[in-house]
């Protein structure tokens, strides 16, 4: 036994659960935040710790941004009554948020979110098959939504975890299929070679650009965000797939929900945007055991990458309706697939002509 | 029958959407920029800012006092009478009860309250008082701690209802009964 091994990889591990889930409290507050910005309104701006009033200037800034915001909510789910309804299918009831949440922090356990600091790869599994290992985990989570629709014994959930069985499925396919051009391109599913591989020859987002729209917005799908938000789409299936759930169990969808944002924020930084490098300022090698800084220069980067994504999630958000169940399976099926299987096709045949 | 409506084939960009996407990053981020940093924001902060009410808005009922500070109210029981929701519960003074504050008035309510969570604000015990002893005022925001809070009494809605002149019927009664007091009538 490696204890050195084992000991790095639980200190790497609690430290990215906690900044992924820290990241999804204050997701929670930049969603709410910023679609009141776009609503042209000023959004949660009235948390406060008692004492914040006593701190001259910053306390009430703070506060009018909303930082404690996500504190009070947590606080809130912890203490709300926990309710099962009458003639929910028990097991599962339980048992759905739990695998809803399990994938979606499984996935981030692949993504290298730094070079090197010390002798540590920042990254807890390097796997040689990082791409395939996330995928299969990706695929995981419709079980947690559909469980949740079953479980319920309710119509509206029901309706939802349908939907979001068919729609995940649909869109997953076109999702692996635009990855397989990146795969031709770099030879290798390990992420971290994927992003060695950018770091020397340019981000992949400028060789295989179709790919990169066509896994962003089937990202879009898998998280279930709008304009894809079918399985939960409020207007038409009151919460959908957790229309039942309250108190903890609720949190639980969301912070699954908001993992996955994470996580395909990061697949999509990592996949297509060079991960930690920059392609300047000498940024883009990996740091050696004895450059620190340049170590922890490349987790910021990475943060700030991810954190443009999670943006991006937030704000197309205001932008679309939502989609007609039809439309997103025509979307899916006539429109991304066949798309993805000819950028596959000129991919491969642009590689043999360059060989 | 059914209609046809024509639509308009859309052209090749329409088809990609990719310009209507960048169109609408463009509008939201617009909008987001406006109330980040321009302050272009519609809503009002509720409790810090308030609405300029107009002069005749009809908020809670209070009652009023006359010019001299007296209770106007007579303790005629119209408005409990009136009151849709049963809100208004007037208890008279009774045959040896205390004295009006006005002279020649004949009676004051000893004890006048609204429930201030059952009323409806609809203005009729405006309508019906004979005395203009009670009106809608500018007040929309009741704020207690529990129930019985909410019930205002005498003492504060007259508090809360300021002075209002009006007719002054009672004190022209007086004035006309210490005129009759001395022959020949001077009035």
């Amino acid at each position: 036994m490696d204890w050195n091994f084992i000991i790095f990889s639980l200190v790497k591990i609690a430290v990215v659960v906690g900044v992924v889930q820290g990241m999804v409290a204050y997701s929670v507050l930049a969603e709410r935040k910023i679609s009141a910005w776009i609503q042209d309104r000023v959004g949660p701006n009235r948390a406060a710790p008692p004492f914040m009033k006593y701190i001259p200037v910053l306390g009430p800034f703070l506060t009018r941004l909303g930082i404690f915001q996500p504190l009070a909510d947590g606080l809130k789910f912890m203490f709300k009554e926990d309710f099962t309804p009458a003639g929910v299918r028990q097991i599962y009831f339980w048992l759905a948020p739990a695998i809803a949440v399990v994938p979606a922090m499984l996935t981030v356990a692949v993504i290298p979110f730094g070079s090197q600091i010390g002798n540590q790869h920042m990254v807890i599994a390097d796997l040689n098959i990082g791409i395939l290992y996330t995928f299969g985990i990706v695929s995981l989570g419709v079980y947690g939504i559909v469980l949740a629709g079953y479980a319920a014994n309710s119509k509206y959930p029901f309706f939802g975890g349908i939907r979001s069985s068919a729609q995940m499925i649909s869109y997953e396919i076109s999702m692996g299929m635009s990855i397989i051009p990146v795969l031709l391109i770099v030879g290798n599913l390990n992420l971290s070679q994927i992003i060695n591989w950018q770091s020397t020859h340019g981000w992949l987002v400028m060789y295989a650009p179709i790919s990169f729209v066509i896994f962003m917005v089937a990202s879009f799908a898998e998280t279930n965000r709008t304009p894809f938000d079918l399985p939960e789409a409020e207007t038409e299936l009151v919460g959908g797939y957790h229309t039942e759930y309250s108190s903890m169990k609720f949190a639980l969808f969301f912070l699954a929900e908001y993992s996955n944002m994470v996580a395909s924020s990061a697949m999509m930084v990592t996949l297509f945007f060079g991960g930690w490098s920059l392609p300047f300022f000498g940024l883009d090698h990996v740091a050696g055991p004895g450059s620190l800084g340049l170590g922890i220069a490349h987790i910021l980067i990475f943060v700030a990458k991810l954190l443009f994504f999670m943006v991006l999630f937030i704000w197309v958000r205001w932008m679309f309706p939502r989609f007609r169940y039809d439309q997103l399976m025509d979307l899916g099926w006539r429109r991304f697939l066949p798309l993805a299987l000819v950028n596959i096709l000129i991919t491969a045949v642009w590689l043999y002509l360059r060989s | 029958m059914a209609i046809t409506v024509n639509r308009k084939p859309l052209s090749f960009w329409e088809k990609l959407y990719l310009p209507a996407i960048a169109g609408g990053l463009k509008v939201t981020i617009k909008h987001a920029y406006g109330s980040l940093f321009q302050g272009k924001v519609v809503t009002m902060e509720y409790p810090e800012q308030r609405w300029t009410l107009p002069k005749n808005y009809r908020g809670a009922p209070y009652l009023v006092k006359d010019q001299d500070g007296s209770t106007k109210c007579v303790s005629c029981q119209l408005c409990e009478f009136v009151c849709p929701p049963k809100a208004i519960r007037i208890t008279p003074p009774g045959q040896d009860g205390q004295a009006a504050d006005r002279a020649n008035a004949e009676k004051m309510p000893k004890e006048f309250e609204i429930n201030m969570l059952r009323c409806i604000y609809c203005g009729m015990c405006q309508e019906v008082c004979p005395e203009e002893a009670i009106f809608l005022q500018n007040d929309w925001s009741h704020i207690a701690h529990n129930r019985e809070e909410m019930i205002y009494n005498k003492e504060k809605l007259l508090a809360l209802g300021g002075t209002h002149g009006g007719i002054q019927k009672w004190k022209h009664k007086l004035e006309e009964a210490e005129a009759q007091e001395s022959f020949p009538v001077k009035v």
